[in-house]
């Protein structure tokens, strides 16, 4: 009995399988370059330096959520610009103002911005996007 | 002994891996290695593989354990002892997938007096199990990484997994069953002394490696956690050979570096260890092959003649006594 | 004061100690401790002769020096390297192993000697040890620390002690998650010991034996027409019918071929009396074979090509005298040959026609291209079609429990044919509990070569588990009789019995069949075939036996 057809056939189903993202890349077309930010045209300076609040910012959120929440507390003392009141709305969207082209940009290319839970990104159930959006 | 050189080889190695968090050295072990683990990877598999397609299948040796098929009125076992390449599909299906074999498992104890007890052990299964399709799940969440746009079905697979919704960014579920099942799997072989006799190095250090693998994934997701944005870049353009720019791969934290190493080295890995029982228990022919032995026969390819002691021999030698006996014989 | 060879020298506290930790020393750095009663004597020259197998020298195990040949270690090594690219098995099992542990007390040797070389994982790992040294990359960087080490004439005699102490029995195979196969591994442990001339003369005698005169304990064809006279004339006491003794018949529809330990040894008889009586019974056109005189082939135990050495007599005996199809008898590792290998390594049996009974009209279509049917799935056929007068009370005495022999469960599968049978020929059958029947079954311990009384501590120790389910059933439902497909069990179970559950007897089911059957002309029936007097039958009227149920 030759099963060497099968093994082969079998190997290159696995290989097909492990190469997966090579030839989905291919497949899908050259998937775009990066994802660019419209940073805010009068504000040069985030809260935290810029390389932190890429890593960190969802954990800086949970924070002011919780101080502002549980603990009624809305001053944060930041690095760069000194005591601003813990507030998405306020804060972070009055410089961000188009969640479309910076915050979910980021997060589709991630993929942490769907609307299910794995996005962790439920945001904007709650805190509206500000005028001019 | 083993435990210890093993788990200061996956410390050092995690500790080389975090140097790719210098200029330079990124590249090296962000992009170049991981190039290089992926070909040796592959070119092993494909290696093994075609290795044990090489080798034929003698006889038919199918370990059966149910009712073979006999007469139309007794009941056969169609899955554990299948006489049909579908009854074969479904055993290697249930073994691949399910861990057939190893949901039998007992526990056998010796009683006062030389009674024994047999007692139903299935938490190997369960950890293996748990292990293994964890692992599973992980890797297709991987792909978030390795594609754009992100097929829905891991968008799907994210939801599902992350459903507990604790944590900012979730927590896996599949993260938690990983480390744990990794961790029982560890201290069984490293407690029960029959398993530490006869463990190898080899065995430690996969366990290892891969707690590391789970321990630095885990950690980057929500301990230390480094810039998702650079890494994907560094990642999709590994995945598309489009390549990173220098500074985006600068932005990428140590730690990230050390698990994509520790990732790197299991892959380089793999071909030489006993990770290949992914190939081997596809093509045992215990397991991989229909109980039809007195319904087909099976050829040996290299089958060759053997001396026997023929008819003639015997009866040449014996035909004295035949006659007087009153048997039949060929030559008066 | 017995000796080792014999079950009085082993007191059962003392055999029950056992102790399950393994020793502080690693398995590479502990020898083999060659203690009387644990290994088999070796092969003796004149038996290698015979068959023309290499080295051929009078030597003993508890000698220092082996007599190997100067490239000993060349011929080893060179084996393994032709046996790992001829055998996918061979490769595959020596590299997928992840030493899960889930074989290890699966092991009716561990089990009942806690040495730790007997769990099957370890038993592999003797050859793998040696695999990984000279054929893989990784073993030769790490050494030791890979788990490999050096072929030396240490691991030769160690290799000997444990695979001659594993019955191939296949059961750890089927708790495997990648179905390693440890009978796989003592074969090609064994054929690269042959290689050196090393095998044990329990199983190279009979090969010798059956390589001339066509069975194991070599009776000649004058001889074994007397021996089965003298059961004629036990069964003519018994049932007062004088059966025939066709042999070496040509132009009978049948081929019968039965182990040959059915022709000489108590029980084994009482269950060729009982093949004898049913064939006269039903009339079968049926010839015995001085030439294919053996069922069983312990080529097996032996090498590859010692199974195709001595099982080709069978088909080529088939062919001389013009038979229809071939039926077997009852035996374990006779079934394995028959069920696995025979077909490819001497067939087609193109010259033969698909089994067909001549009684019931039914085409044993699992058995097609083979054409060789087991006579417990002839008897169950037979059964189902009422062509069987039983009367079952006549085995009322009996209470009996049924050992699924190795091979018939784990390379084959017949599991329901026998317990079909033994329903409709005893009232009083009872299962042993269920981690230790059908595809779980317990080896009898004597398995594979073992069974001779100068390895009765192992036989002793792993006939342990079996015996212990039988005590179980036997304290349970009062069990007295233990009924087993096979001649080895029928020789070896009697000893496990005697010591683990004693006044258990071992009997094989065509002998309650023969029992159970009324017979056209036969006499009164007031003993049974053993000629021991039937109870509740002695002078009993004759009244209308019980067809089937069907």
């Amino acid at each position: 009995m030759n099963d060497r057809p099968t093994i082969i056939g079998g190997l290159v189903i696995a290989l097909v399988a492990l190469t997966f993202p090579i030839w989905y890349s291919v497949g899908a077309g050259r998937p775009g370059p990066p994802p660019e930010l419209e940073l805010p045209a009068d504000e040069s300076q985030c809260v935290e330096d810029a390389a932190s609040m890429r890593a960190n910012h969802m954990d800086l959120l949970d924070r002011w959520r919780d101080a502002v929440v549980r603990e009624g507390r809305r001053t944060y003392r930041s690095t760069n610009l000194g005591e601003v009141e813990m507030s998405l709305t306020k804060t972070c969207l009055g410089c961000h103002r188009n969640r479309e082209t910076f915050c979910l940009r980021c997060h589709e290319y991630a993929n942490v911005g769907g609307e299910g839970p794995a996005g962790g990104v439920r945001c904007w159930a709650c805190h509206l996007e500000p005028e001019g959006n | 002994m083993n435990v210890l050189i093993s788990l200061a080889a996956v410390v050092v190695l995690f500790l080389v891996g975090l140097l790719g968090g210098l200029p330079v050295l990124d590249i090296v072990f962000g992009i170049l290695l991981p190039y290089a683990a992926l070909a040796v990877f592959l070119g092993g598999l494909v290696y093994r593989v075609l290795g044990y397609a090489r080798v034929p299948v003698p006889f038919r040796i199918t370990t059966t354990c149910g009712q073979e098929k006999s007469l139309p009125w007794i009941r056969q076992a169609k899955l554990d002892n299948p006489s049909s390449i579908w009854g074969v599909i479904g055993r290697m299906a249930l073994e691949v997938l399910c861990f057939r074999s190893l949901l039998r498992n007992t526990r056998t104890r010796l009683l006062e007096g030389g009674r024994l007890a047999y007692a139903t052990s299935l938490t190997l299964w369960l950890a293996a199990m748990a292990f293994h399709w964890s692992m599973l799940v992980i890797l297709i969440r991987h792909l978030r990484l390795f594609t754009q746009p992100v097929p829905g079905a891991v968008q799907w697979l994210q939801d599902v997994d992350g459903f507990l919704e604790v944590g900012v960014p979730v927590i896996y579920l599949s993260t938690l069953v990983f480390l744990v099942a990794l961790a029982y799997l560890f201290l069984r072989r490293a407690v029960n002394p029959q398993l530490r006799y006869i463990s190898l190095l080899d065995d430690y250090l996969l366990l290892f490696l891969l707690l590391g693998i789970g321990l630095s994934g885990f950690s980057l997701r929500h301990l230390i956690k480094t810039d998702i944005v650079a890494v994907k870049e560094l990642t999709l353009g590994l995945a598309t050979f489009r390549g990173v720019s220098l500074a985006t791969l600068g932005t990428i934290s140590p730690l990230f570096f050390g698990h994509l190493f520790l990732v790197c080295a299991l892959l380089a890995y793999f071909p030489f260890s006993k990770l290949v029982h992914m190939i081997g228990i596809f093509l045992s022919p215990t397991r991989n092959l229909a109980n039809n032995n007195r319904m087909v026969r099976h050829v040996n390819p290299w089958d060759y003649p053997v001396k026997v002691h023929t008819y003639e021999e015997y009866e040449d030698e014996l035909r004295e006594k035949m006659k007087a006996a009153g048997i039949p014989v060929e030559k008066e | 004061m017995p000796t080792p060879d014999e079950m009085a020298y082993y007191r059962q506290e003392e055999l029950l100690e056992i102790d399950y930790r393994p020793p502080e020393r690693g398995w590479m750095d502990t020898p083999v401790d060659f203690r009387r009663g644990s290994y088999i004597y070796p092969g003796k020259a004149k038996m290698l002769e015979i068959l023309g197998l290499p080295n051929p020298r009078d030597w003993a195990v508890t000698d220092e020096d082996w007599k190997l040949p100067d490239n000993w270690k060349q011929i080893v090594l060179e084996g393994m390297a032709e046996r790992l690219r001829k055998y996918r098995s061979f490769k595959v099992f020596m590299d997928s192993c992840v030493r899960c542990g889930a074989c290890a007390d699966k092991c009716h040797f561990f089990i009942g000697g806690g040495d730790p070389k007997n769990m099957p994982v370890l038993r592999s790992e003797l050859l793998r040890s040696v695999y990984r040294k000279d054929f893989t990359a990784l073993g030769k960087v790490l050494g030791k620390l890979g788990g490999a080490r050096e072929l030396t004439v240490d691991v030769i005699k160690e290799w000997f002690y444990y695979f001659y102490q594993c019955t191939e029995c296949r059961r750890c195979s089927v708790f495997c998650p990648f179905g390693i196969d440890t009978a796989e591994i003592t074969m090609m442990g064994r054929e690269l010991l042959g290689l050196l001339g090393i095998y044990v003369n329990w199983v190279i005698e009979p090969v010798a034996n059956c390589y001339r005169y066509g069975n194991h304990l070599g009776i000649q064809p004058h001889g074994l027409l007397d021996t089965l006279e003298f059961m004629a004339d036990d069964i003519e006491e018994a049932t007062g019918i004088r059966v025939d003794i066709p042999m070496n018949k040509k132009g009978a529809e049948i081929l019968f071929v039965t182990p040959s330990g059915d022709f000489v040894a108590d029980p084994g008889i009482f269950t060729c009396m009982g093949y004898m009586l049913l064939f006269h019974e039903l009339g079968l056109d049926y010839t015995w074979s001085s030439y294919a005189s053996e069922g069983g082939n312990f080529g097996l135990f032996t090498s590859h090509e010692m199974i195709k050495r001595l099982n080709a007599k069978i088909y080529a005996e088939a062919k001389r005298l013009g038979v229809k199809w071939i039926l077997g008898g009852e035996c374990g590792h006779m079934w394995r040959v028959l069920h696995q290998y025979m077909d490819t390594v001497n067939g087609p049996a193109d010259f033969l026609e698909v089994p067909r009974s001549p009684i019931t009209g039914t085409v044993f279509e699992n058995a097609r291209s083979t054409k060789m049917v087991h006579i417990m799935e002839f008897v169950a056929d037979l059964i189902h079609h009422g062509k069987l007068k039983l009367r079952p009370e006549r085995n009322d005495y009996v209470r009996v429990t049924f050992h699924d022999s190795c091979n018939p469960a784990r390379a084959m599968g017949l599991l329901e044919e026998p317990r079909y049978v033994l329903r409709h020929v005893c009232n009083h059958f009872y299962e042993m509990p269920e981690n230790t029947i059908r595809e779980q079954t317990f080896c009898c311990g004597g398995g594979a070569g073992l069974g001779t009384d100068e390895n009765m501590e192992m036989r002793l120790r792993g006939g342990l588990p079996r015996g212990a389910a039988v005590r179980y059933v036997q304290e349970k439902y009062g069990v007295n009789r233990l009924a087993a497909i096979c001649a080895i069990d029928r020789a070896t179970l009697v000893t496990v019995c005697d010591y683990w559950a004693p006044g258990v007897k071992v009997t094989g089911i065509t002998e309650l069949v023969a029992n159970a059957m009324v017979f056209e002309g036969e006499h009164e029936r007031k003993v049974d075939l053993r000629l021991e007097p039937i109870p509740g039958m002695e002078g009993e009227q004759e009244s209308e036996g019980s067809g089937s149920d069907e």
